[in-house]
């Protein structure tokens, strides 16, 4: 069929260094991936163009791009699944990371907050003379996270990092929660520490972007979301973010609805007056907005709030 | 230009074998450094699906019958005491990975679990799901991260260095990002740069597995050794040739031929399906040739394993059977043909890795090393047994890296000149240099890769072999036509591409010339006007040295031979 590939390209070597957008038209079949079809241009039409690619077979992580919007790697997004009508397919670098050269980013600034976390089993004492023992649930619930090929599709979309660079990201903490939850690591304690500090797992803001896109079915989100509950397991000190968690789930028990007045001063506590006043604006606006409820913004219990205080008894009951 | 610092022990690649001798150079206290052309996790060592052999003696197998079973694989023409260290260290290393942190699949009781593989009547291959190659790849990542063991990504060799008296002293490579050369000053150096499959097209072998090691070492005065013998593994996907791994017949899958038959029934009645891959790939080819086969393929029926055993064991050939194929393992077979797959041969080395005999019975390149597909060892011979490539990189890859820093302790720092790096940056701006229009890279490769599938494949004889010489012939002297349109220093994909093309040529001639010489039958080496096994004229190896425009000189070596006398095999 008729395949435009729209790439975003980029030549550091021009003076000055440019990005533009060039057109490839082609011809593709039915089975063929983004991935065939650049490698088609490069091979027939234009070997100017730069990607990274190797196995073809997503294993090797090496073609992670953004396609039509969203980062994937080119050899597992089939071009017939992603072409509109049109047959036009939108082709850029992956974001969050300086770019190289056309579709090559530099992924050194993705290694550095791998190495944060420490990516290597710290077992405890010496090693015994066989295998350690572990349970082959543990094995196999690991190799869920094991299976992450370190692509940098999901910090490509992380919407925290856009914002804030300080954020080690999905794939860092994905790759934490393997040693966290692996039995033969005995830095667990140490790890979650490391972990509850600022940028680290409670920055997520639980958009779902990196569990979207990952190629692997990783699910970066959830060992997030698990990191943050084995740390309030493992009474780490509290911070804002586990606090967040508490106290939402505090209010909701109580009142069935949001009060979020009450949200953040629990949240940040008295101490932290600086912080409650830094949100004054944020509050105004609301108001201008018409953001705060009519009954005002302090709330009562919902009538039938019991219903909701029995769905957390049988919670309770059930975990 | 600039200089690297001097390493005891510089390592090429950083796949399995690469990083297991870094680490095993490391914890001898050499100074060490990886270069490699694409990131470590990158390495095609990640494409390894089914598991790596080891007979734990501690449970019952012993490591003779793990021996024995890799030297009848290898149709007699393995080295005998290469495979004893092989079976013998096995256990020793898979509990070491362990230790490093491989989350081996476990058994009921917490212990280590198997799976049976081909060509072994003994369930000993080692498994983490259908990824273990990636599992092991990016567990040493976490050990080299964790030595601080320096790695120069994204760097492409060029050539070998030699000192006055012919040793091998580093090396010239380029840094694909900035497209700046840099002389690399070592003691020694250890070429795990991987295989060739991209020679053929199609492969089930990355992109980047263009035999630069073999070509750089061969070139430089190293022979290369068995390069006739090219594995087609039997499970491929048509079309790329993407690998659908062996535990899928391991794991009970069956082959059909059209008729819904197991042919396998005719060809090895006791192993079936799991007779060793040169068996088996010569069966399916037969059916395919003899008009049982499906539009040139046969099946894999996984249906009878049912849906969650497929998915939980055999999880990524499943998504990559829907990806690929578009078709559901638990619900209809799998079209499947053999495809190229594994390089037994390569750079010749003795059991430490060394590619030089300090008993001058052959002669060598003093202070290169080698381990992995890149090296012959020889393990595999004629035909490599599933499971044992891993094994391989894992025990050889730590033995070079110990060889390598207790010799290099042993000699002063070598004395080489930067005019080396002057011929070799000159190549790449003559090549920059010329104007279109000019012949592409890819087109070239594409006939060298056809040309080989076709001739030099399952089925081998002498005109086709003859072909497929003159064509490589003819393609080395197209090669200097090439035009690269991208002019630019960075990230010059179509440079590389130039290059590797050279290097893909000399494998390819390599392998043509053993083929030729063979004139017997034996392993994935099968010629259809030599159809028999001739151990009195032919139980040795075929030793190649380059020479420049000439063809290859030939020598041989005897097979050692330690206590399994050749036998007729069958499966």
């Amino acid at each position: 069929m008729k395949t435009t590939l729209r790439v975003r390209r980029f030549d550091p070597e021009a003076d000055p260094p440019m990005g533009y957008v060039q057109e490839y038209r082609l011809e593709t079949e039915p089975s063929e991936t983004v991935l065939d079809g650049l490698i088609k241009v490069r091979e027939t039409l234009d070997d100017s163009l730069a990607l990274r690619c190797s196995c073809r077979g997503a294993i090797c992580g090496s073609c992670g791009m953004r396609i039509n919007g969203h980062a994937a790697l080119a050899c597992k997004t089939k071009v017939i699944s992603v072409a509109p009508a049109d047959g036009t397919i939108e082709v850029e670098p992956m974001h969050n990371m300086p770019v190289i050269k056309d579709l090559v980013t530099d992924m050194a600034p993705f290694w550095s907050k791998i190495r944060q976390i420490q990516p290597w089993l710290q077992p405890p004492g010496t090693a015994p003379k066989a295998e350690y023992t572990a349970s082959p649930e543990a094995m196999t619930h690991l190799s869920g996270v094991m299976s992450c090929i370190m692509c940098g599709v999901c910090v490509s979309d992380c919407t925290v990092l856009e914002v804030d660079k300080t954020f080690v990201g999905p794939a860092a903490l994905a790759k934490a929660y393997r040693f966290v939850a692996d039995p033969r690591d005995a830095a667990t304690l140490r790890r979650l520490n490391a972990l509850n500090q600022p940028g680290g797992m409670w920055d997520c803001t639980r958009c779902m972007e990196c569990i979207q896109v990952c190629p692997k079915g990783v699910a970066p989100m959830d060992r997030i979301m698990a990191l943050r509950a084995n740390g309030m397991a493992a009474k780490v000190p509290s911070t804002c973010g586990s606090r967040h968690a508490e106290v939402f789930t505090d209010i909701i028990k109580h009142k069935g609805i949001l009060d979020e007045p009450m949200l953040a001063v629990r949240t940040f506590g008295l101490k932290h007056v600086g912080r409650l006043l830094g949100m004054v604006p944020m509050v105004l606006q609301s108001v201008f907005k018409g953001k705060v409820p009519k009954s005002g913004p302090l709330h009562r219990p919902i009538p039938g709030i019991h219903h909701i205080q029995r769905l957390f008894k049988r919670m309770r009951v059930k975990s | 230009m600039t200089t690297s610092p001097l390493y005891d022990v510089l390592i090429v690649g950083a796949g399995l074998a690469g990083m297991r001798a870094a680490i095993s150079a490391y914890e001898q206290g050499a100074k060490v450094a990886v270069l490699t052309k694409v990131h470590p996790v990158r390495s095609h060592s990640n494409a390894a699906q089914g598991g790596i052999n080891a007979a734990l003696t501690d449970r019952g197998d012993k490591w003779e019958d793990h021996a024995f079973e890799t030297v009848k694989g290898s149709d007699y023409l393995g080295d005998q005491d290469a495979i004893e260290v092989l079976a013998r260290e096995a256990g020793k290393d898979i509990i070491t990975l362990e230790h490093m942190g491989v989350i081996f699949n476990r058994n009921e009781e917490g212990l280590l679990g198997t799976r049976r593989f081909g060509g072994q009547k003994r369930a000993r291959t080692f498994f983490v799901s259908d990824f273990t190659g990636q599992a092991l790849l990016h567990v040493l990542y976490e050990q080299i991260m964790q030595a601080k063991i320096p790695v120069y990504e994204e760097w492409f060799v060029t050539s070998l260095l030699k000192n006055d008296q012919g040793h091998c002293s580093g090396l010239v490579a380029f840094e694909i990002r900035s497209g700046k050369f840099s002389l690399f000053r070592a003691k020694t150096v250890i070429m795990a740069s991987g295989g060739l499959g991209r020679v053929y097209e199609p492969s089930t072998n990355a992109l980047i597995c263009t035999g630069d090691g073999m070509a750089l070492a061969y070139r430089a005065g190293a022979p290369l050794m068995d390069m006739e013998m090219v594995q087609y593994h039997p499970t491929t996907l048509k079309g790329k040739g993407l690998l659908i791994t062996e535990a899928a017949r391991g794991e009970g899958a069956y082959l059909l031929n059209k008729q819904g038959e197991r042919f396998m029934e005719r060809y090895a009645p006791t192993m079936l399906e799991l007779a060793s891959r040169d068996v088996v790939s010569r069966a399916e080819q037969i059916e395919i040739n003899e008009g049982r086969g499906i539009n040139g393929c046969v099946l894999l029926d996984c249906r009878h394993l049912g849906r969650s055993f497929i998915q939980e064991r055999l999880g990524q050939i499943y998504a990559e059977a829907k990806t690929f194929a578009n078709i559901d393992l638990a619900e209809e077979p799998l079209p499947i043909r053999p495809g190229m797959h594994y390089q037994m041969g390569g750079i010749k080395t003795d059991t430490e890795g060394r590619c030089w005999d300090p008993q001058g019975h052959w002669k060598g390149l003093p202070g290169l090393l080698a381990a992995g597909e890149t090296a012959c060892v020889s393990l595999h011979g004629a035909n490599r047994l599933g499971a044992n490539s891993l094994l391989d990189t894992v025990v050889f890859g730590r033995r070079a890296g110990q060889c390598a820093a207790e010799y290099a302790k042993t000699i002063p720092a070598p004395v080489i000149s930067d005019s080396a790096v002057q011929a070799d940056r000159q190549l790449i701006e003559t090549l920059l240099a010329r104007q279109g229009p000019g012949e592409r890279a890819a087109a070239l490769r594409l006939e060298m890769g056809t040309t080989m599938n076709r001739y030099v494949s399952v089925f081998r004889e002498e005109d086709g072999l003859e072909t497929a010489r003159q064509h490589i012939q003819s393609l080395k002297a197209r090669w200097s036509g090439i035009a690269i349109q991208d002019k630019g220093h960075v990230f010059n994909t179509g440079m590389i591409a130039t290059l590797e093309l050279g290097f893909m040529l000399d494998c390819a001639e390599a392998i043509i010339a053993g083929a030729i010489t063979r004139t017997e039958s034996r392993g994935a080496h099968f010629r259809t006007d030599y159809l028999d096994r001739d151990d009195e004229d032919w139980l040795k190896h075929i030793l190649l040295y380059h020479q420049a425009d000439a063809e290859p000189d030939i020598h041989y070596l005897p097979v050692r031979i330690t206590q399994w006398q050749p036998q007729v095999r069958i499966y």
